[in-house]
């Protein structure tokens, strides 16, 4: 058994329960425990750091210091908490200065960090923790002639951490083939979805979202695979607005890795939140998965 | 004699030092601007917009959309040349323009942000439907009406929290932001 503090961060409570479902789900079957941080804070997503960088590291390293505390490494499975707390995490080891005001702040919540944890993407997990050949051994449903398209978007790869490929990762195409599925090619993989643009900069972020569409399609994709909330949200529930602002016709599901591993391990679509989509995936599942699977 | 900082070095004295090359090691290749997803949309692209900090150009700086309509992705910093974290300027330009107040009204972005951050100082936890205001006053008949069909869409499926969650030790919470910046005490 290995355990982790999780971060689940605000997106997976509603919005992107799913994920949350999948994730607790699917590290189960690896004898891995996701242990929710108490008390967690906002990881501030971009936003605190358009206001203040020392109050952005600071709430960042509050969830770093409650991990620490529990003497646990972090996981997070929305990029953008993930590359929050990575960086943060950081720089608070490099940069004595930047640690003596964050724990002078900390101290009124009883806390300091030392920056003595790691921080994972919850999909660094699967790919490093795991590996592929035990996920393999796992697999009692191959989703064979589903092909899925793998969508890395920004923060997980970016800004580049200690010798990370950023132009062109492998990680996601293999973890996809070790479901038995087809990594489709997508050339568009590591373009941003746009973000919180969808609220600030409206037509900018759906013309963002219109590009990987019309890139996974033109690439046979049946369903984009992802690892983060705010790409899911932004492809899947705004795919409509697409429609109707750029008069294209994508029906394209929008799935988080972890339901995807889900299936291919037997879990079943229930409690792998399937059936809260808003483009449903059953047309697919239904016409390229056994029915054990859906 | 002491004199006032120049614009650039305002600019530069925002980025945390330990990021990238300082700005004026820009050689003006354009790779930003080629790998930038939104420049289509931006005033001025972000290759011209560095160029013009570092002509102390400030007005012509704030008054552009450019900075506002980043969305952080980081592809330009990975890719510069020069190693300068260009995303990190733009959030440099951001923080600049909210301070000074300095941005154009017709921007969402730093309203959205403000609303983000006053949100986060008062429950610890984001919530969406708190948000919506900053930026649906913006919007168009057309706009409003798609927003509002996409959140009850959201809504059926049970995807938007209906109260408002915040942290247990809020209040601790609050004085560890008041270390790091004095709130009014209005709030």
């Amino acid at each position: 058994m290995k355990k982790f503090a999780y971060f689940p961060g605000c997106s997976l409570e509603k919005m992107a329960s799913s994920y949350h479902k999948s994730a607790l789900e699917t590290t189960k079957v690896f004898d891995i425990e996701l242990q929710e941080l108490d008390d967690w804070n906002c990881c501030g997503a971009t936003t605190y750091f358009h206001v203040d960088q020392l109050l952005a590291y600071t709430l960042v390293a509050r969830n770093l210091a409650l991990a620490e505390k529990e003497g646990l490494n972090l996981v997070a499975p929305c990029s953008a908490c993930y590359k929050n707390a990575y960086f943060t995490n950081a720089y608070v080891k490099e940069d004595p200065d930047l640690a003596e005001h964050i724990n002078f702040a900390l101290e009124e919540d009883d806390l300091q960090f030392s920056g003595s944890i790691e921080v994972h993407h919850l999909m660094d997990v699967f790919v490093n923790e795991v590996g592929f050949s035990a996920i393999t051994e796992q697999v009692k449903n191959p989703l064979s002639g589903l092909r899925i398209a793998p969508y890395y978007g920004c923060q997980i790869v970016r800004p580049r951490k200690n010798g990370e490929d950023v132009e062109n990762p492998q990680y996601f195409e293999d973890l996809i083939s070790a479901m038995g599925a087809e990594p489709t090619n997508f050339p568009e993989r590591l373009r941003c979805c746009g973000g919180s643009l969808i609220m600030t900069s409206r037509v900018a972020a759906l013309d963002m979202v219109r590009v990987l569409l019309q890139n996974a399609e033109n690439n046979g994709a049946h369903v984009i695979a992802t690892a983060c909330p705010l790409c899911q949200v932004n492809l899947e529930c705004y795919q409509a607005t697409v429609n109707e602002e750029f008069g294209t016709d994508f029906n394209m599901p929008i799935l988080y890795f972890t339901q995807l591993l889900g299936l291919a391990l037997g879990i079943s679509p229930k409690n792998l939140g399937i059936g809260i989509e808003l483009v449903s995936a059953t047309p697919v599942f239904s016409k390229l998965l056994p029915k054990e699977v859906n | 004699m002491a004199s006032k900082p120049s614009f650039s070095t305002e600019i530069s004295n925002l980025l945390y030092a330990a990021h990238g090359n300082p700005i004026n090691s820009c050689i003006q290749c354009g790779t930003c601007s080629g790998t930038c997803p939104v420049a289509n949309y931006m005033d001025q692209s972000p290759r011209r917009l560095i160029g013009m900090i570092n002509a102390d150009l400030k007005d012509a700086v704030i008054d552009c959309n450019t900075y506002w309509f980043c969305a952080s992705c980081y592809h330009c910093t990975v890719r510069c040349p020069a190693d300068i974290d260009i995303a990190g300027v733009m959030y440099a330009v951001k923080r600049y323009s909210i301070w000074h107040k300095t941005y154009s009204e017709d921007l969402v972005g730093p309203q959205f942000s403000a609303a983000f951050v006053k949100m986060i100082v008062r429950s610890g936890r984001s919530y969406e439907p708190l948000l919506a205001p900053s930026y649906m006053t913006h919007f168009g008949p057309k706009e409003f009406f798609q927003e509002v069909v996409t959140a009850s869409k959201m809504m059926l499926k049970g995807r938007i929290p209906v109260l408002p969650p915040r942290i247990k030790r809020l209040e601790n919470f609050k004085n560890m932001i008041r270390k790091i910046i004095p709130l009014g005490e209005s709030s």
